[in-house]
């Protein structure tokens, strides 16, 4: 499998030079190569897994909790209004 | 040639929970910008989402009504992309293993049952709401609705018409309704509706390219909209172009659906598994017991009303369009009413009364018992049926009983002879010309002397001695 640096930081939102492309590149493709090694195993008897975990139905009441306060909720955030985040206006 | 539309819907229905899919925050509408936030739905890091049960129990709840499957093993996923709204840069949804799949609603259109499939239900969390009003260079975002919960209902695409999208959706909204699971409201947005159109010759099988159209916020517009698109895609293949694959936006304003502006970059959501959430296994104890408690639903309801109370299908349809109002219906027959009555009275008298005021059932003071009791009184000939409209909306209003706005305002129907026959004698009296007219041959006239009996004794007399005595009389 080769990977497209190029269109994974553009889906990512980075900006990544041309050098660094060529590093990212050979590592991430390292790193798929490293990983195919699993396709040499026989899995046909196990049952697919999407949680490392052996847990299930974990799940809370519909009960109301107190949110945080809205100066409190903006206050990280790179800009704000004193009750919106404030953000480049997005072209509809 | 002859073109049909190939039509699919895309619903998303924000559920009736008090709080987040993932998190505690309330879900109310309408509160101050980014009060409904925290840690969780606002995307900090570290922080650990937990499913809410009841959403799951109401998407399992929709999946039953609609005939699904529902999965024994189902989990979510991120949908990864970016978007002001979208405080975490991935949207929690499901996309393998969704928890309903293979459903079907029945909707009827010109007295012809359709069937449309349903593909799947899956649920996800709403993001966040963007606005663009204001200041010019910036756009302001209040995450008071991200991590709210919604279902997806995927529609096959088995709708061939505007009017069948329609009533699908129509049928859906009065579905929900019903299950306790979404209030249906489109215009505040706890309702919403994509629709993917494409168009083909008649008799071909292969689909053709479709144009998705979204922000169809009305019920008023999910006809128009699709209308507008199917001839639009109709004059673009007749005139030798080709229809893309692309989303289009209804604006309701110019009644026309556009091409979303902007770069129409290719979407790669790049979904996995959600590593945050366990997977949810459903056991049929648990689907048992969230289909004992499903409601008559109201394809059910109609046929019954039908069946028990001889309502003609017209009335029945009405009827069961809301479940409060079903109720009321059936309440009032409870406490003595006739149904054909009963049912006129609701669809006449009351749904003006409502409409006047822009009010639902909901809102109605008046209760179905008082009705029935109202109804007694004509029986009796207390009142006579055109008094009965006033005390109606007296009783409307002030959510008073019949028998005390009778009493209260003096209107209790006259059935002594000798009162209307002083009456008939006046009138007969000052109208001279009309009599002579009437002796002549010209009978219409008789609604004239009944309607003047009537002004003369304030509408009280009894209708019946009124024409008796004309007749006599005359």
């Amino acid at each position: 499998m080769k990977i497209s640096v190029e269109y994974i930081a553009k889906l990512a939102r980075l900006a990544v030079s041309g050098e660094e492309g060529e590093i990212f590149g050979s590592q991430l493709n390292s790193i798929l190569t490293y990983m195919e090694k699993l396709n040499e195993l026989d899995t046909k008897d196990i049952e697919p897994t999407s949680h490392v975990l052996s847990l299930n139905n974990v799940m809370r009441d519909d009960v109301l909790k107190k949110s945080i306060s809205g100066e409190d909720a903006l206050i990280n955030a790179p800009d704000h209004t004193d009750k919106f985040y404030r953000v480049p206006k997005i072209i509809e | 040639m002859k073109y049909e539309a190939v039509i699919g819907i895309e619903v998303h229905a924000q559920m009736l929970t008090d709080t987040k899919i993932f998190c505690g925050c309330s879900t109310k509408f309408g509160s101050e910008p980014n009060t409904q936030t925290c840690p969780v739905c606002i995307g900090m890091p570290g922080v650990l989402p937990v499913l809410n049960r009841k959403a799951l129990e109401f998407a399992i709840r929709t999946g039953l009504a609609t005939g699904c499957k529902i999965s024994s093993h189902s989990r979510f996923a991120r949908k990864n992309y970016f978007y002001p709204d979208l405080p975490k840069g991935y949207q929690i949804s499901q996309y393998e293993l969704p928890i309903c799949e293979h459903g079907c609603i029945e909707i009827v259109v010109d007295g012809e049952i359709r069937k449309v499939g349903i593909t799947r239900i899956h649920m996800e969390e709403d993001a966040g709401k963007n606005i663009h009003e204001g200041d010019g260079n910036y756009s302001f975002v209040d995450l008071n609705r991200a991590g709210v919960p919604l279902m997806e209902i995927v529609s096959e695409p088995d709708i061939r018409s505007p009017r069948e999208a329609a009533e699908y959706m129509k049928k859906l909204r009065t579905m929900l309704r019903y299950l306790g699971v979404c209030d249906g409201n489109m215009e505040q947005g706890s309702l919403r509706c994509d629709a993917n159109v494409s168009i083909r010759p008649v008799g071909q099988k292969e689909y053709g390219i479709r144009a998705e159209v979204k922000n169809i916020n009305s019920f008023k517009f999910v006809e128009k909209a699709l209308e507008y698109e199917i001839k639009r895609q109709i004059k673009v293949v007749e005139e030798g172009g080709k229809i893309i694959q692309e989303t289009r936006l209804w604006d309701s304003n110019r009644g026309v659906t556009e091409a979303m502006r902007g770069k129409e970059e290719a979407h790669d959501y790049r979904y996995f598994p959600e590593p945050d959430l366990v997977p949810m296994v459903v056991e049929q104890k648990l689907i048992d017991e969230i289909r004992a408690t499903l409601p008559e639903l109201p394809d059910a309801k109609r046929e019954r009303f039908v069946s028990d109370y001889g309502l003609p299908e017209y009335d029945a349809d009405l009827l069961v369009a809301e479940k409060t109002t079903a109720e009321w219906f059936e309440e009032a027959i409870k406490s003595g009413g006739q149904p054909k009555t009963v049912s006129n009275w609701m669809m006449g008298e009351l749904t003006r009364l409502l409409n006047e005021e822009n009010k639902t059932m909901e809102g109605c003071l008046l209760k179905p018992a008082q009705l029935a009791e109202m109804l007694k009184l004509i029986d009796k000939g207390t009142i006579s049926g055109k008094i009965a409209k006033t005390v109606f909306e007296e009783m409307y209003k002030t959510g008073k009983d019949a028998d005390a706005i009778v009493k209260e305002k003096g209107l209790v129907q006259v059935s002594d002879e000798g009162t209307i026959e002083k009456a008939v004698d006046e009138v007969i009296a000052k109208n001279p010309k009309e009599v002579e007219r009437f002796k002549a041959g010209d009978e219409k006239l008789l609604g004239f002397f009944v309607g003047q009996v009537m002004k003369l004794t304030k509408g009280k007399a009894n209708p019946q001695i009124v024409n008796e005595l004309l007749k006599k009389k005359l």
